[in-house]
């Protein structure tokens, strides 16, 4: 089976001090560590999976400047068997719109079975790409998924997750876009012998004439720190009472 | 000249960060107080080929480079400094001599074992009246057929409890002094060997460092490490590498103490802000990040030497291990200093951190140590 | 007054003291420090002899000396259990002298006789989670209720609570005066509203009783105010002061305890076929650790002195506090290294004086609060 996965590098973001880029539109990256998009990691053990059950092969595919290899190289890592960077000329900042359409015109002539990539990205969270990218080639799509199962006449049967921890079960003929939640399986760590393995995978870099961007970022700017913090005075019994009396008001117990 | 880890080394640093992060971590305070040997994470370890990074692929190891082995140590010892010295000492000081002077059988017998954590091992050179002084060791081991007959006790060996390969000093020529010394390969298990107790000490406490006694312990002729007479040469060598990697340790528990201090700094409040904003705090930070800079350099330069293939590197190795020892118990003292009495409180990482730092300008040799074969490399002794 | 400010009456008392701890405290050291276990036989046995009541007047229950003979006694009780020593400084510097110093004659005579001749222990709780450096932000609140003071809040880190009889602390009548706006106050064991909470499990002085306090609705009466009321900060930062001194003389002891182990072991070593005190790496330590405890015993003799003359001791205090606990740390370290590998283990007592001497880089104001204090005085502002 032949499995496409779509992976972004983003900043890891959760404890780094944030800066604002002096073009106002994005993040200045200094001092920030990069790695995989979490969903994207996910997305990546699934076809992982699905490759050491049904054979086949997993390219690895993303959208960005040569720093981005980075994460492609630790894919192979892991076990993809080849993998493709798309640097369109003279494009700093692509949209969602415009990454899917990339995505696609390199995708479409791999002609793919299975497509997957992570449900959202975690620096910019649109989580369009994957939606985006299956109405382009024309294939059913699904979002959030947090379980699925490839049978051997090429069918997939995956579960979404809804609201209070329902299931939605769907059977899907492939080729069909995939996008994964985190949590559906435990990403594999890349093995020392992984890693020497990738530096002999095909790594190939594409460099198409730019497209059409659809959304352009104004200005990214810090909220205004909150003024609303409110100290609770009294013994620690009295506070308790006083946080519990507070939540109970506001329907958050 | 290049400052930048290689994409397949900066690989390294990405994998194990994430696994360290992750995996050891969470475990670091409970095997410290529980002193229990980590065999889980090493379990988790082997298999991801951290137990045998600098073997061949042929004998079951990951066939990379001293860099990243360095690299691999440091971002282990950055959450965890016992498993730390357990990855080091595992593929250093032993898978490493029984690659460079071992011969085929004891390569393809001992070298797998080791790379796939079935086997753990240790190197036993310290003795109760030797330490820095190896040739004082009294261990001796007599021919008797087809069998060498060891007598004699180590002390402070690092995984000593839980090993099952170790490396073991002992004269074969007491006359000779140190040109009589020979290195054997010790299976746990051989008639006469036992492990006894286990040592109690400040730091590095997950790391079964126990003493081992050999009492007429039977060790196969085919067991000796190089030739008769070669124990001495194979000490020193190994050693030189194994600096490297204590170097590592070091560098990555000072970066721990970093990480710690950092986020302390910018979360307690004193005086109506972050602490990190007094200049006292911002000095010691400031003063941590240039020394760990510095030793860090150190060390991946000694690597550097020894994976270009360079003869000598037993100075650049014990310049490594001496500045990064001394720069990982001055960022422990200062990461408990910037968290107060926090940081005296075992409910920090620091209190461990500042335990585990003090034994790292100790073993493999003092600072002092380091000092002489540095001065010898000077003086052209 | 001879050499260090010193009479033969002041080396007499030290002798004394120094028998007794070489005698009585130093055998069972290390085994109160490995269970954790508050000695408080031996304490009572301190204050059977007077030694908990050393500088206040016989009047009260003291012994009627100095500061200096207090100093000289806890440097003799440091250098073979710091643990013992900072029970015994905690309870005279921090909880004796503030009551000897601001109580009322009624508060004198009913709290100094019992405390002083050791039938009751004393302790001091000024830190709390969020007020270490900044005790100003002391969030332990004080309210009046008819003649009663009503107490709330938590105090973190306090030497000796869960053995103390009566402990001085502070509370604040309104937080946002911040120093402006505290007292200090009595409150004896058992007093409704007033418990010890949990246990700190610390890196080192793991014999000394260090636990939280808790007060939820403490109703005390108003006779229990300490000085007058809302100059707390004065009270605290006057014994804080004194306090020092006594801080500064536990690392001193420490220091000067690692000096005298580490001499006895290298007159009676071989390393390398030497004697281990002809070694010049080794001289090279124990003259630098010789040079540095002789400039911390004069700066710390010298302040108990100028305490003694009722000089302000403010920087003084600060100076020889900040130097000694440097010297403390820095002392252990180095001479742990002559020792080696085994200089880790709890076969010798230096791993247990380095994790001993790092608190008093931390306790009563770190050393950049000691900073702070020196250079606003030096600068006269």
């Amino acid at each position: 089976m032949r499995i496409v996965v779509c992976i972004k590098r983003v900043p890891e973001a959760t404890e780094a001090l944030l800066r604002i880029d002096p073009s106002g539109k994005k993040l200045s990256e200094d001092n920030l560590t990069f790695g995989m998009n979490e969903t994207d990691s996910y997305a990546l053990e699934e076809a992982l999976l699905v490759k050491e059950r049904v054979g086949g092969s997993v390219t690895l595919v993303t959208v960005g400047p040569e720093a981005a290899e980075e994460v492609l190289r630790m894919g192979l890592a892991k076990g993809a068997d080849e993998a493709l960077r798309i640097a369109p000329v003279g494009v700093e900042e692509a949209d969602p719109a415009l990454v899917a359409q990339l995505l696609a015109a390199e995708i479409r002539p791999m002609g793919p079975e299975l497509i997957l990539t992570g449900c959202m990205a975690s620096d910019d969270g649109s989580a369009q790409v994957g939606v985006y990218l299956a109405e382009l080639l024309g294939m059913p799509h699904l979002s959030l998924v947090v379980g699925m199962e490839v049978s051997s006449t090429g069918e997939v049967t995956a579960r979404r997750e809804l609201e209070g921890g329902v299931l939605e079960e769907y059977r899907v003929r492939l080729p069909a876009v995939f996008t994964i939640q985190s949590g559906i399986n435990t990403p594999r760590y890349a093995s020392i012998l992984g890693i020497r393995r990738a530096a002999s995978k095909p790594l190939r870099v594409a460099a198409p004439p730019t497209g059409e961007k659809m959304l352009e970022v104004r200005q990214l700017a810090f909220p205004p720190a909150g003024k609303k913090a409110e100290i609770l005075q009294g013994s620690p019994a009295e506070a308790a009472e006083q946080i519990a009396s507070l939540l109970r008001s506001r329907a958050l117990l | 000249m290049d400052f930048q880890l290689s994409a397949d080394q900066k690989l390294v640093q990405e994998m194990v960060r994430e696994f360290a992060q992750k995996e050891l971590k969470p475990m670091a305070a409970t095997i410290d107080q529980t002193q229990q040997f980590p065999w889980e994470s090493l379990k988790k370890m082997a298999k991801l080929g951290l137990l045998g990074m600098i073997v061949p692929e042929e004998y079951g190891g990951g066939g990379m480079d001293f860099i990243s082995l360095a690299v691999a140590i440091e971002e282990i010892s950055r959450v965890c400094a016992s498993t730390g010295v357990i990855t080091a000492v595992n593929n250093s000081l032993v898978a490493y001599p029984i690659l460079t002077f071992g011969n085929e059988e004891q390569k393809r017998t001992y070298l797998p074992l080791l790379c796939s954590g079935q086997k753990i091992g240790a190197f036993a050179l310290t003795e109760p009246v030797a330490g820095s002084d190896v040739a004082g060791m009294q261990s001796s081991a007599r021919r008797d057929g087809n069998y060498y007959v060891l007598n004699g006790a180590k002390r402070f060996i690092t995984n000593g409890g839980e090993a099952g390969v170790y490396v073991v000093f002992a004269y074969t020529a007491p006359a000779l002094r140190h040109k009589g010394i020979s290195a054997f390969i010790v299976e746990r298990g051989y008639a006469g060997f036992t492990v006894g107790k286990h040592e109690e000490t400040m730091g590095i406490r997950a790391t079964a460092n126990c003493e081992l006694m050999f009492e007429d312990c039977k060790i196969p002729v085919e067991n000796l490490l190089g030739q008769e007479g070669d124990g001495f040469k194979i000490a020193m060598h190994t050693l030189d590498v194994s600096r490297i990697d204590i170097g590592a340790q070091a560098v990555g528990l000072a970066q721990g103490c970093l990480d710690e201090a950092l986020r302390y700094s910018r979360e307690r409040r004193q005086f109506g802000e972050p602490i990190a904003n007094f200049q006292f705090i911002q000095g010691m930070l400031a003063q941590m990040a240039t020394s760990i800079d510095a030793a860090r350099l150190l060390v991946y330069r000694a690597a550097w030497l020894k994976d270009s293939g360079a003869k000598r590197f037993s100075v650049e190795a014990s310049m490594a291990k001496f500045f990064a020892s001394e720069v990982a118990v001055e960022c422990a003292r200062k990461a408990v200093q910037i968290h107060g009495g926090y940081g005296y409180s075992r409910e920090f990482a620091v209190e461990r951190m500042y335990r585990d730092a003090k034994v790292m300008e100790i073993y493999e040799g003092t600072s002092q140590v380091q000092s002489l074969v540095i001065a010898r490399g000077l003086l052209g002794a | 007054m001879g050499l260090l400010e010193l009479t033969d009456a002041h080396l007499r008392f030290r002798d004394q003291v120094r028998d007794f701890a070489q005698r009585v405290i130093a055998p069972q050291a290390a085994q109160l420090d490995a269970s954790g276990t508050f000695p408080i036989e031996l304490i009572r046995e301190l204050g059977a002899r007077g030694w908990l009541g050393i500088p206040f007047p016989k009047e009260y229950g003291g012994l009627g000396l100095d500061c200096r003979s207090y100093i000289l006694a806890l440097e003799e009780i440091a250098k073979v259990c710091a643990s013992t020593a900072i029970t015994v400084a905690a309870h005279c510097s921090l909880a004796c002298y503030p009551i000897f110093a601001h109580g009322t004659e009624h508060q004198k005579k009913k709290y100094l006789p019992p405390l002083l001749r050791g039938e009751k222990l004393g302790s001091f709780g000024l830190t709390e989670p969020n007020a270490g450096s900044d005790a100003g932000a002391t969030e332990t609140t004080v309210r009046v209720e008819g003649d009663k003071w009503i107490i709330d809040g938590q105090k973190r880190f306090i030497t000796n609570s869960s053995y103390a009889d009566v402990v001085v602390f502070t509370a604040s009548h309104d937080r946002t005066l911040k120093t402006k706006a505290i007292s200090a106050f009595l409150v004896e064991r058992g007093t409704p509203g007033f418990r010890v909470g949990r246990h700190e499990d610390k890196l080192g002085l793991r014999a000394s009783d260090t636990a939280e306090l808790w007060f939820e609705g403490c109703a005390l009466p108003h006779d229990n105010l300490l000085g007058p009321e809302r100059e707390g900060f004065k009270v605290f930062m006057e014994t804080l002061d004194g306090g020092r001194i006594s801080i500064g003389a536990l690392g001193l002891g420490i220091a000067a305890g690692a000096l005298e182990y580490t001499l006895e072991y290298v007159r009676t070593h071989v390393r390398n076929g030497m004697p281990m005190h002809r070694l010049q790496w080794v001289q090279e330590l124990i003259a630098e650790a010789a040079t540095e405890i002789t400039c911390a015993r004069h700066l710390i003799y010298h302040a108990a002195a100028l305490k003694d003359r009722g000089a302000k001791i403010t920087v003084p205090s600060a100076m020889a506090k900040l130097y000694a606990s440097e010297v403390g740390t820095r002392t252990c370290r180095r001479l742990m290294d002559i020792i080696g590998p085994e200089g880790v283990s709890v076969l010798h007592p230096l791993e247990r004086f380095l994790r001993d001497a790092k608190l008093m880089e931390i306790g009563e104001g770190t050393s950049q609060i000691q900073k702070v204090v020196i250079a606003r005085e030096v600068l006269g502002k």
